[in-house]
C-alpha cells in the first residue's frame, strides 16, 4: 500500500516494503574463481550495499569474469524534494500550435534542422521534422505556417547554421544519436560555441534532442531546449512558438 | 522442395529482370573509373606508407596524376611507365613523387603495350601473394575447422584497435566464428584510407591496414588455441571500397560488407562513383575468396519492415548480379536480410519465418548473412534478450549462413564484453536445443506462413519489372529503397569520377575477375 511509503525515504522494492533489494550485473578484470567473487561482493559493500550474494559467475575467456549479484540497499532518497528541469511550455497538438502561430506570430515560423557532425542518424530527426512524422504524430513540415528544413543527417554544424542564416531561421533544431565517448557533447558544445561567434545566440532558438539527450544536459550545454526520447513535433513546435512570443521574436 | 511452394518461375523472371539492370549499370561503370580504384591499382603495385605530412602516398600520386589530366590513362600506365624510365620499384616511385623529385607525366612516355607488358609482370608478382593468402586460409581451414552454420557473427567497436583485440579474443574464445571490427563513423567519406594502427574512434575503429594485420594475428593466435578457424570481418563500404578490398586481400580478410547500395542510401556517397567503385573491390574479394556481406536489412530500419520486405529481396537479386558480373560466386554471397519487424504485431514471427525461408530457398547456395533486430530494441534489456532468442530460432529453423548476434543492449551502447558472451549463450542454446526442429517440419499449404513469403516474392518481381523498366538509378531517386531518395549527380564523391581512355588500363581486372 503506497500510504506505507515514508517519501522523503525511498528504497528499493523487491518483494517487501523497504527491503532494498537491487540486481546487478557487470564484469570485472580479474579471473574466474573465488577470489573474483569476493572482489565482487567487496565492491558491492563499498557502493552501500547490504548482505551481497554472488548468485551466479562466468569466465569471460580473457581472464575476466562476468557477475550477477543481489544485495539491500541501505541508503534512501528523499522522493518529495526532486525537481527535475524539464521543458516548461504547455503542450499543444498540431492544430492548436498552428492556431497559436496565427493568432501571435502572424508570420511563418521557420525551422531548421539537422543530424549534425560525422553522425549518419536520419531517423530521429525525421521523426520530427518530416511530413510523415512519427508513431502517428505529424511532422513539423505538415504544420501550416510552419516552414521545416530537414538537411538530413553527416551535415556539418556550419552548414546548418549558414542555412539558418540564409533563411533567417527562428529556430535550429539538431540530433545526435551516437554518444560514444561523448562525440555529442563534442559536437553540441561546437555548435554553440559557432553560433556565439556568428553573435547569433540570442536571436534564434537553439534546441537538441536524441536518445540520450534530456532537457538538463541541453541546457547545461547552453540550449534552449532538450528533447530525449518519445518526443513528437508538438513538443518541440509548442515550445519554439511559446519562445518567439516569450522571447519577443515577432 | 521448396516448403513455402514458391513458384520459381517467379524467381527466374526476377533473376532474369536483375540481369537487365545490372548490366544497364555495367555499361557506365566500364566506361569510368574513379580515384579510389586507381589508389586500389597502386595499392595492388605494392605502394603504401605516407608521405611527411600524413598523406597516405596512393593519395598523393592519385592526386597529382588527377591534377595534371592523366587519369584517364590510368594509374597502371604511369607507374608502368615510369618503372621503365627510371628503373625503380612502385614504391620507390611514389617516395620520388611525394619527395617532389619525380613528375611522371614529364617522363618520356613508352608504347602503352611495353609499358603493360611490364606493368603486368609486376602485378602477377602482388597477385599471387593474395592466391597465397587463400591458400593460407584454406590450409587453416583444412587443419583446424571451423565452427558449424550458421557461423557466429560479433562485432567489436571500442575504437581502440588494442582493446578490440582483447574483446575479440574473448568472443572467439567463447564460441564466435566470425568477427567484424565496425569501423568509426565518419570513415566512409574519407576519401583516403587512414595509415597505422590506430586507438581513437566513435562507435567503431578506423579500417587500416596495420589494423587489420594486428587484428588477423590476434586471431589466428586465438584460433590455434582453441581448435578452430576465427574469421575477420571489415568494411568496404564508403568512398574507399576498392582499397579497402585490396588491404583486406593483403591482410586475409575472411568476410567484407561490400554494397554500393548502402553508401549512397546510408551514407550519401554518389551513386556513379560507388557503383564503380563496388565493381572492382568486389572483383578483389572474390579473388581473395572473401564472403561479401550485402546491406539490405538496413532499408528496414528507415522503412516498415512488414510493407517493404520485398524491397530486402529485391535488392538481393540485384546485388547478386552485380556480384556475378565482378566474378563472385553464389559461395561468397553473404546477402543481407533481417529480423526487424514491430513485435507488437501479432503473428510477426510467422513473417519473419517465412521471409528467412523464402531468402534460403531462392538463394540456396548463399551463405546468407542475417541481421537481428536494432530497430524495436530498446532500454528494456530483458525484453531485447527475448527478441534475439526468437531471431536465433528463426535463424536455426531456415539454415542461415552468417548470424550476427543480437545484443540485449542494442538501444544503448556498441557491446560490452558481457552483453557478448550472453549473446553467443543464447545463439548456443537455441542453435542447439532447436537443431534438426528445421528438418523436421512442412508449412501448411496457403497457410499464414507460405502466403506471406509467395506475397513478398510477388510483390519483388513488380519492383524488379518497373526497376527494369525505368532504371535503378531513377528507381533509387524516386526514393524505393529505404525510402531515401538520392540522384545521380549528388552525394559525395562525384568529383573523383573520370571517364576512361581508349588506352586506360587496369591489369588486375583481368589477372582477378573470376577467382582462382
Ligand atoms: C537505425 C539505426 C542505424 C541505421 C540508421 C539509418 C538512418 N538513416 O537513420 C544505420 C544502419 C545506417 C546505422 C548506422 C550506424 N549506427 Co546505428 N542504429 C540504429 C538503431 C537500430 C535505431 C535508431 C533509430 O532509428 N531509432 C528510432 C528513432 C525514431 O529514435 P531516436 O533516434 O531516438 O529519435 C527520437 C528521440 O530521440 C527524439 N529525437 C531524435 N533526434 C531529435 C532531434 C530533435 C531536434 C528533437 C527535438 C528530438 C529528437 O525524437 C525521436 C522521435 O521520438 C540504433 C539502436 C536502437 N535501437 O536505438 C542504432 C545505434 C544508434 N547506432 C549506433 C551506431 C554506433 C551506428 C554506427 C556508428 C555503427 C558504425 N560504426 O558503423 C553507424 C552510423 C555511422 C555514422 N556515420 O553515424 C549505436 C550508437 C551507440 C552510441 N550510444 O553511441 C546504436 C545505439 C546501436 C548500438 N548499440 O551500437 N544505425
Amino acid at each position: 500500500m503506497s500510504s506505507q511509503v515514508d517519501l522523503t525515504k525511498v528504497k528499493p522494492y523487491g518483494d517487501t516494503l523497504n527491503d532494498g533489494r537491487m540486481q546487478f550485473s557487470f564484469t570485472l578484470p580479474v579471473p574466474f574463481g573465488d577470489e573474483a567473487d569476493e572482489a565482487a561482493k567487496q565492491l558491492l559493500i563499498k557502493m552501500g550495499i547490504e548482505e551481497p550474494s554472488i548468485v551466479y559467475s562466468e569466465d569471460l575467456g580473457v581472464g575476466y569474469t562476468f557477475f550477477t549479484a543481489y544485495g539491500k540497499c541501505q541508503h534512501t532518497v528523499d522522493y518529495s524534494s526532486i525537481e527535475v528541469p524539464k521543458v516548461d511550455v504547455e503542450i499543444m497538438d498540431k492544430y492548436g500550435v498552428e492556431d497559436f502561430i496565427k493568432e501571435h506570430i502572424k508570420r511563418d515560423v521557420v525551422i531548421v534542422g539537422a543530424c549534425t557532425g560525422t553522425d549518419a542518424h536520419t531517423v530521429g530527426i525525421d521523426a520530427i521534422m518530416n511530413m510523415k512524422g512519427f508513431d502517428g504524430h505529424y511532422g513539423l513540415e505538415r504544420y501550416h505556417g510552419i516552414e521545416a528544413i530537414n538537411m538530413g543527417s553527416q551535415v556539418p554544424n556550419e552548414e546548418l547554421i549558414a542555412k539558418a542564416i540564409e533563411l533567417n531561421a527562428d529556430a535550429i533544431v539538431v540530433s545526435q544519436v551516437v554518444t560514444q565517448k561523448d562525440v555529442h557533447i563534442l559536437n553540441l558544445t561546437n555548435m554553440i560555441e559557432l553560433i556565439e561567434a556568428e553573435g547569433l545566440r540570442d536571436k534564434i532558438i537553439l534546441i537538441c534532442g536524441g536518445p540520450r539527450i534530456n532537457h538538463e544536459l541541453a541546457k547545461e550545454l547552453g540550449y534552449d531546449a532538450g528533447f530525449g526520447p518519445k518526443t513528437y513535433a508538438e513538443h518541440v513546435a509548442s515550445f519554439v512558438v511559446n519562445q518567439i512570443v516569450d522571447r519577443n521574436m515577432i | 522442395m521448396s516448403k513455402l511452394n514458391l513458384d520459381f518461375n517467379l524467381v527466374a523472371e526476377a533473376r532474369k529482370s536483375a540481369k537487365v539492370i545490372a548490366d544497364d549499370i555495367q555499361l557506365m561503370i566500364d566506361q569510368h573509373t574513379t580515384v579510389a580504384v586507381e589508389r586500389t591499382v597502386v595499392r595492388l603495385l605494392g605502394i603504401d606508407g605516407v608521405d611527411d605530412i600524413e598523406r597516405p602516398l596512393p593519395n598523393v600520386i592519385v592526386d597529382e596524376i588527377k591534377d595534371k589530366g592523366g587519369l584517364s590513362m590510368g594509374l597502371a600506365y604511369w607507374i608502368g611507365n615510369a618503372m621503365i624510365e627510371t628503373g625503380k620499384t612502385p614504391q620507390e616511385i611514389a617516395e620520388a613523387v611525394a619527395a617532389g623529385e619525380l613528375d611522371l607525366m614529364q617522363l618520356n612516355q613508352n608504347d602503352a603495350l611495353k609499358v603493360q607488358a611490364v606493368v603486368t609482370e609486376k602485378a602477377k608478382e602482388m597477385v599471387a601473394i593474395i592466391a597465397n593468402n587463400r591458400k593460407d586460409r584454406d590450409a587453416y581451414l583444412e587443419r583446424l575447422g571451423e565452427g558449424p552454420k550458421p557461423y557466429l557473427y560479433l562485432i567489436v567497436a571500442t575504437g581502440n584497435i588494442y582493446e578490440d583485440v582483447l574483446q575479440a579474443q574473448a568472443a572467439a574464445r567463447q564460441g564466435a566464428d566470425v568477427i567484424a571490427v565496425i569501423r568509426t563513423t565518419g570513415q566512409s567519406l574519407l576519401d583516403f584510407v587512414p595509415y597505422g594502427p590506430t586507438t581513437e574512434g566513435f562507435g567503431g575503429t578506423y579500417a587500416t591496414q596495420e589494423n587489420f594485420k594486428i587484428m588477423r594475428k590476434a586471431l589466428d593466435e586465438v584460433g590455434e588455441e582453441i581448435g578452430r578457424y576465427i574469421r575477420l570481418c571489415n568494411y568496404c563500404s564508403g568512398l574507399c571500397m576498392p582499397e579497402i578490398a585490396a588491404m583486406g586481400a593483403f591482410e586475409r580478410l575472411d568476410v567484407m560488407l561490400n554494397d554500393a547500395l548502402y553508401g549512397i542510401l546510408f551514407r550519401d556517397i554518389n551513386m556513379q562513383r560507388t557503383l564503380i567503385d563496388q565493381y572492382f573491390s568486389r572483383i578483389i574479394n572474390g579473388f581473395a575468396g572473401v564472403i561479401i556481406n550485402t546491406g539490405e536489412d538496413n532499408y528496414l530500419t528507415t522503412a516498415d519492415a512488414v510493407e517493404e520486405a520485398h524491397t530486402v529481396l529485391t535488392s538481393q537479386f540485384i546485388n547478386e548480379q552485380f556480384a556475378l558480373n565482378a566474378g563472385l560466386p553464389e559461395e561468397q554471397m553473404g546477402l543481407g536480410h533481417c529480423f526487424e519487424m514491430n513485435p507488437n504485431i501479432e503473428n510477426g514471427f510467422l513473417m519473419e519465418l517465412a521471409q528467412a525461408q523464402m531468402a534460403r530457398e531462392i538463394f540456396p547456395d548463399a551463405p546468407l548473412k542475417y541481421m537481428p533486430p536494432t530497430k524495436y530494441m530498446t532500454g528494456n534489456i530483458f525484453k531485447g534478450h527475448v527478441q534475439n532468442t526468437l531471431f536465433n530460432a528463426v535463424s536455426i529453423m531456415t539454415n542461415q549462413g552468417i548470424q550476427l548476434l543480437g545484443m540485449l543492449t542494442e538501444a544503448i551502447h556498441t557491446p560490452f564484453l558481457q552483453d557478448r558472451a550472453l549473446s553467443i549463450e543464447n545463439a548456443k542454446y537455441v542453435f542447439s536445443n532447436m537443431k534438426d526442429l528445421g528438418s523436421e517440419i512442412e508449412f501448411k499449404k496457403d497457410g499464414i506462413i507460405q502466403k506471406r513469403a509467395q506475397e513478398v516474392l510477388n510483390d519483388s518481381v513488380k519492383m524488379l519489372k518497373e526497376i527494369e523498366e525505368e532504371g535503378l538509378t531513377n528507381s533509387i531517386a524516386k526514393g524505393k529503397f529505404a525510402e531515401v531518395k538520392r540522384t545521380m549527380t549528388s552525394g559525395k564523391g562525384l568529383e573523383g569520377v573520370v571517364k576512361k581512355d581508349d588506352k586506360y588500363f587496369n591489369p588486375f581486372i583481368e589477372l582477378m575477375l573470376g577467382g582462382q
